[in-house]
């Protein structure tokens, strides 16, 4: 039977939705049992949060000052130290997660799965390759503890209203010292979160400058959006970096996505695979955008927008 | 202080790669091949620094068939001082790629090992996290900013919440993002320049080093395909088609 162990992932003491879509990976292989571990400076309220996630049997907290902040070098032995109870051990494809989980893999000495989109059995995965242009099913060996990352945009996230014990697992280890956390600086403010708004609306490299960029800000807020950006939005100082979606920003899975004067290169394609219905806005009738766009219009976005926006 | 780049061959990125009708792999015979293009910005990040007086040798390392040797001249051009192939013919994954590196650490003793953030054909972002792990030492993934102050690193990541910064103690391993740098462009007398710089080639075999390959790749297919979609006219015909998909 697999015995499925998945890392929390958090901020400021709230859970992050990934967490719970890592559950509902889990719980696609058969007959597995779901624990979560949370480590933190004060477990308390995230493993609240975890127990409350359908499915899952345990919540495992590991507190400790040097928890405050997910560094790799210093969760991945703590992790370790417990990985021996299980036969799989899940994060999320978040940037927490891809830092922390190779880590773990390389210190138990096995490969690691990276943005598994699909479990088709407790050893068989699929994950996307080459931009998403390819799915390989890839097999770990039945023998060895398997380490993934999972691909959030590909669940749903599991349930509420379930109950699962909370326990501290005793853990030992000594933690190095040599990686100080400094500051964070978010992006972000009171809009909804890119990867978990319903909607969201993307501006490129046709939107000029940062000015411009506002247009985007303003149409979002309309439609109570996420806001999100092509890398060329983003490399020209348009828009922030935690907003860039596509093969090396955010993999997103909106109801509906807006692109506007975004061609819809491969590598940004890769991002919106999985949104519910994508809506493209470019005056070029030949960009590659419409050959995934559902609905399409073609013209110039800064007459188009407040056309829209008017109507609303 | 020595700094080692990885430099991967990969598939240009321009390159719209096909799955085979059999399913057995990926058609990439022919094909332009290049640097992977996080690795040039690696390397243009550790040529900045030994510029800057940080560091004094820049190591350029691929892994791989005796044609990645083509990458290895690329970085020489570029500006590493010299270049190590470390042959093999089979393709490898991470964890041996990352137990390579770790040997040839042990041999070098870089201050730094600056690699891509991940390869764009398998899109794994593991390798550097691997190495950090192996030679116990710290990681700074996603970097968009480092600066090196003796013993030091400050390095700002791109994190999905905004940017983070941290403290590692060198030696450490960075992997970079794709706006740490933009790396500088080949001129032709620096390419018969880098004729004359050294370059060993090791084989894999002869390293001792364990298989990392745990993983098999049983079946490949293409991505499911989304229906092409209509285009609408105007304004008022994009609302009407948007509620009456229920999104308004
Ligand atoms: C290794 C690698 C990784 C990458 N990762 C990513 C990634 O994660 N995400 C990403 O987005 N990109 C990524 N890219 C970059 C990607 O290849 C494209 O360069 C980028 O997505 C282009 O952004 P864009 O569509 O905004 O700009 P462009 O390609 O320049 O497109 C602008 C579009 O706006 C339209 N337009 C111009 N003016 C107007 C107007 N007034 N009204 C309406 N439409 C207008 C144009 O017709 C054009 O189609 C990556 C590239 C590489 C090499
Ligand atoms: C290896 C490589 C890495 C790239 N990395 C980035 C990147 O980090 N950020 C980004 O915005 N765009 C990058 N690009 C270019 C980018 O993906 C598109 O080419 C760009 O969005 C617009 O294309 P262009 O042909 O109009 O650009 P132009 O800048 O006019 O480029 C013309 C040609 O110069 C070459 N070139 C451009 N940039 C580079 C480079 N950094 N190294 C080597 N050759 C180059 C390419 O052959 C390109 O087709 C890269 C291109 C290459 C070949």
């Amino acid at each position: 039977m697999s015995k499925i162990l998945i890392i929390a992932e958090h901020l400021n003491g709230q859970l992050n939705q990934s967490t719970a879509k890592c559950v509902s990976c889990a719980s696609k292989i058969a007959g597995a049992s779901i624990d979560i571990v949370v480590l933190a400076a004060d477990p308390a309220p995230i493993a609240a949060q975890a127990a409350a996630i359908a499915g899952v049997s345990r919540v495992r907290t590991i507190a400790n000052a040097a928890n405050a902040n997910a560094i790799a070098a210093i969760y991945a032995p703590q992790v370790v130290a417990i990985a021996s109870d299980y036969t799989h051990v899940f994060g999320a494809s978040t940037t927490v997660g891809k830092d922390l989980m190779p880590r773990i893999a390389a210190l138990l000495g096995v490969s690691q799965l990276s943005d598994i989109m699909a479990a088709d059995d407790a050893h068989t995965f699929k994950r996307p390759i080459y931009a998403g242009n390819a799915i390989v099913t890839v097999k770990a060996p039945a023998g060895q503890i398997v380490v993934a990352t999972v691909r959030a945009a590909s669940f749903a996230a599991a349930g509420g209203g379930g109950n699962a014990t909370i326990e501290a697992a005793a853990v030992a280890v000594a933690l190095p010292t040599h990686t100080r956390y400094v500051n964070l600086q978010q992006g972000g403010g009171d809009r909804p979160d890119l990867q978990t708004a319903r909607i969201v609306v993307s501006g490129g490299r046709a939107l000029g400058s940062a000015d411009a960029f506002k247009l985007i800000y303003d149409f979002a807020d309309k439609l109570k959006a996420g806001v999100g950006a092509s890398r060329a939005a983003v490399d020209s100082g348009y828009a922030p970096n935690d907003m860039q979606v596509g093969q090396t920003g955010k993999i997103i899975a909106p109801e509906l996505y807006v692109a506007v004067g975004i061609s819809g290169a491969i590598q940004h394609l890769t991002g919106i695979k999985d949104a519910g219905t994508i809506v493209a806005i470019n005056k070029d009738a030949e960009a590659p955008i419409f050959e995934v766009a559902d609905i399409g219009l073609v013209a110039d976005l800064f007459k188009a927008v407040p056309e829209i926006m008017a109507a609303l | 202080m020595k700094i080692l780049v990885g430099l991967k061959r990969v598939v240009d990125y321009t390159v719209r790669v096909q799955v085979k009708p059999d399913g057995s792999g990926v058609a990439i015979d022919g094909v332009k091949m290049s640097i992977n293009p996080f690795d040039e910005i690696a390397l243009e990040e550790a040529l900045r620094l030994r510029e800057a007086g940080k560091a004094t040798e820049v190591i350029v390392v691929s892994i791989g068939q005796q044609t990645s040797m083509q990458q290895i001249d690329t970085g020489l051009a570029m500006g590493a001082n010299r270049g190590i192939l470390v042959k093999t013919d089979k393709p490898i994954q991470p964890l041996t790629a990352a137990r390579v590196l770790a040997k040839l650490v042990e041999k070098e003793q870089p201050g730094l090992v600056i690699l891509g953030k991940q390869a764009i054909d398998d899109d794994n972002s593991q390798t550097a996290q691997m190495l950090a792990a192996l030679i116990d030492r710290p990681q700074a993934t996603f970097a968009s900013k480092v600066e090196v102050d003796g013993n030091v690193a400050r390095v700002t990541r791109e994190v999905d919440v905004g940017l983070e910064t941290l403290e590692v103690d060198l030696p450490a391993v960075i992997s970079v993002d794709l706006r740490l740098n933009t790396p500088r462009f080949i001129k032709l007398p620096d390419i018969m320049k880098a004729k004359a710089k050294p370059r060993e080639t090791l084989e894999l075999a002869s390293l001792g080093v364990e298989s990392g390959d745990h993983l098999a790749a049983t079946h490949y297919a293409p991505p499911a395909k989304r229906q092409k979609g209509v285009v609408v006219k105007d304004v008022p015909e994009l609302i009407g088609a948007l509620k009456a998909k229920g999104l308004l």
